[in-house]
């Protein structure tokens, strides 16, 4: 049998080979289908990796709590519109939920910050010190504000990557540096490290953190003392998040009196949440990857079973003369199945360079990530063979129930 | 001896629509093994019913058939594709060899389909064409060979597998003369010395000359029986 099944592939490969135009026509379909599929799927690859990674570079299972919208009169303004979350509501939390590992706050505003004759409005950002290892944010050079610094409302600044290079000459060192934030002068003791895109898409690197107290008191001139712009928090455990902040959520409702029959006044979610949005993106993106290769792979698997319904009358002699000779069913049918696998895996594996070529040229020429993975290119080796199997299987069988007596007489 | 084939009351009766066509009428043969056969007839006698029936392409409609033995009707189209395989070899009017394939490896495809390994297949072919005369072509093309070469390779092709029954349908109608005379010697040659059992349709006298026995069909029945050339005794022990 293994002589067989090497012979007939050989047979196979010689008698595709005597018609290579058609053979070639007949494998563009697989080939531009299974190219597509790699190239789309590496790109959606590429896409979901950096989502990812956007997501990721929010911190470490980290909840952030927004004031909800103001409800004056049934009017109900948009999300962060009102003032209703406060350090003291951070404090409380910190203290009666011991699944958060930390929290911490922050409130912003774009002002404009000024070095020497340089200018750039950025989002001023006073936040707690715990905000930043919340985050996740690392330094390229200085280090953080401390508590001390909080306390005394110290005028010390953290300057992100894009801020620095707006205000500062390459190779000028930030840290040290005096710099004005709406004319009050900050000595900037760290440059943050890069972050790149938000989830959102927003430069997240556009950042100046400086210590809350010292935002409050001497640059936002805020109106409530001690509300803030955001809550956030931090588990041990990505299975903690969840239960945290239902417990965040308890202890804020307690904190401002909400009665049961009264929405939330503010809104919270947790980094699975964001990445879910995203996922569930990306997973819209796979549906259509999967239509568009099915129905590539259709059209391809009905050219070759076309082409292979022409061949098995073209050739109705030969296996008129090969059932004479001894030729089982079985036999005709490996034999024209086997065509049409060399046909789809040929076309498989010329559609995998392409595919992989596409989406470098893609990642060249547009600039979008991609990732080719074994799995994929395993995927479309398998589905190609899939393919010519069951659409070879028609001809094979159309073949191999000719009757020996007419295929000999067929001209 | 036993008789290589026997054939009692063949029939066989096709349906064409509504029209139902009787190419057998019971017919009666037996043959014994070595033999040298003509069966002649005009066109529509049934000769090639029969010839489809001997070799094993067909089943009669009603009737027994042995083959050595063996009740061929019945069988499943598998081990009815054996017993082509391993007993019978066929040579064709139209020769019906494999187009772009070479000599050799047409005369390898009976021991292709018996799994025979690749290099017995190999030696054997290559064998089966030194017997018919055309050791140096196992490489050719039939494109590139003659009609009488084609019908060379393909008695090549029927000898391979050490069949004990040849049937050759017209083997003659597509050559000339020479050619014609050329492989009716390599059929006399493989029955005389080989003892093959060869079945010849023919409506050529001077061909069906080249067999000990001639037998006529008319109508789905034998007309005529008889033995041209003195039989031998050895493969013929009856009356």
């Amino acid at each position: 049998m293994p002589a067989f099944v090497l012979l007939t592939v050989l047979t196979a490969i010689r008698i595709l080979s005597r018609n290579r135009l058609r053979a070639g026509l007949t494998m563009l379909g697989i080939v531009i289908g299974v190219g597509a599929v790699i190239a789309m799927v590496s790109i959606g690859e590429g896409a979901k990796a950096a989502v990812a990674q956007r997501v990721a570079s929010m911190g470490t299972n980290v909840i952030i709590v927004l004031p909800g919208s103001m409800t004056t009169s049934g009017v109900r303004g948009g999300q962060g519109g009102a003032v209703t979350l406060t350090v003291a509501d951070g404090m409380e939390l910190k203290k009666r939920i011991p699944l958060l590992r930390d929290t911490g706050w922050a409130k912003r505003d774009v002002m404009q910050i000024v070095n020497g004759n340089k200018n750039w409005n950025g989002t001023v950002n006073g936040v707690s010190p715990s905000y930043l290892t919340i985050r996740d944010w690392s330094f390229s050079s200085g280090g953080p504000f401390t508590q001390q610094d909080v306390d005394a409302a110290a005028r010390v600044a953290l300057v992100g990557q894009t801020v620095a290079e707006n205000l500062f000459d390459a190779g000028e060192e930030p840290v040290g540096a005096v710099i004005r934030i709406k004319n009050v002068p900050f000595r900037v003791i760290g440059v943050l490290s890069p972050k790149g895109q938000s989830s959102q898409g927003s430069d997240q690197d556009d950042i100046i953190f400086i210590p809350f107290s010292t935002a409050e008191r001497k640059v936002f001139g805020t109106q409530f003392l001690g509300s803030v712009g955001a809550l956030f928090a931090s588990t041990e455990r990505l299975e903690d998040l969840a239960p945290a902040a239902s417990q965040i959520r308890d202890v804020i409702r307690v904190r401002h009196r909400l009665q049961p029959n009264q929405e939330d006044d503010f809104t919270i979610r947790t980094q699975v949440d964001i990445g879910k949005v995203q996922e569930s993106t990306s997973e819209t993106l796979t549906v259509m990857l999967f239509a568009i290769a099915s129905v590539s792979l259709l059209v391809g698997g009905i050219g070759i079973m076309n082409i292979l319904l022409v061949s098995v009358t073209e050739r109705t002699r030969e296996i008129g003369v090969r059932m004479a000779v001894g030729a089982k069913r079985r036999h005709i049918v490996m034999q024209f199945l086997i065509e049409a696998v060399t046909l789809s895996v040929v076309g498989g594996c010329l559609g995998i360079v392409v595919g992989v070529l596409g989406a470098r040229v893609t990642t060249v020429i547009a600039g979008w990530p991609t990732i080719i993975s074994a799995e994929t290119v395993m995927a479309a080796f398998v589905f190609s063979i899939a393919v010519g199997l069951f659409f070879g299987l028609y001809p094979a069988n159309k073949a191999a129930r000719l009757n020996p007596i007419d295929a000999l007489r067929y001209e | 001896m036993a008789a290589l084939i026997r054939c009692e009351d063949l029939w066989k009766i096709y349906r064409l629509g509504d029209v139902e066509v009787q190419a057998l009428r019971g017919l009666d043969l037996t043959i014994e093994s070595g033999e040298f056969v003509a069966i002649m007839g005009s066109s529509g006698s049934g000769k090639s019913t029969l010839m489809n029936i001997l070799g094993c392409l067909d089943q009669p409609t009603n009737g027994r058939y042995w083959l050595n033995g063996v009740d061929v009707a019945g069988l499943r189209a598998d081990q009815l594709a054996d017993i082509r395989n391993q007993q019978i070899g066929f040579v064709f009017q139209s020769f019906n060899l494999i187009p772009r394939t070479s000599a050799l490896e047409n005369a390898q495809l009976p021991l292709f389909y018996r799994g025979v390994p690749l290099r017995d297949q190999r030696a054997l072919a290559t064998e089966a064409l030194r017997r018919v005369g055309l050791q140096g072509r196992e490489g050719h093309y039939p494109t590139q060979l003659s009609g009488g070469q084609q019908q060379r390779v393909a008695i090549a092709r029927a000898l391979v597998a050490s069949p004990s029954l040849l049937l050759a349908d017209e083997p003659t109608g597509n050559l000339d003369t020479e050619s014609s005379r050329e492989i009716m010697a390599i059929l006399d040659q493989l029955n005389k010395e080989q003892g093959i059992t060869i079945i010849l349709v023919t409506h050529e006298t001077d061909i069906a000359a080249y067999a000990g026995r001639e037998i006529v069909i008319k109508d789905g029945r034998v007309l005529t029986d008889r033995h041209t050339k003195p039989v031998l005794p050895l493969s013929h022990s009856e009356a």
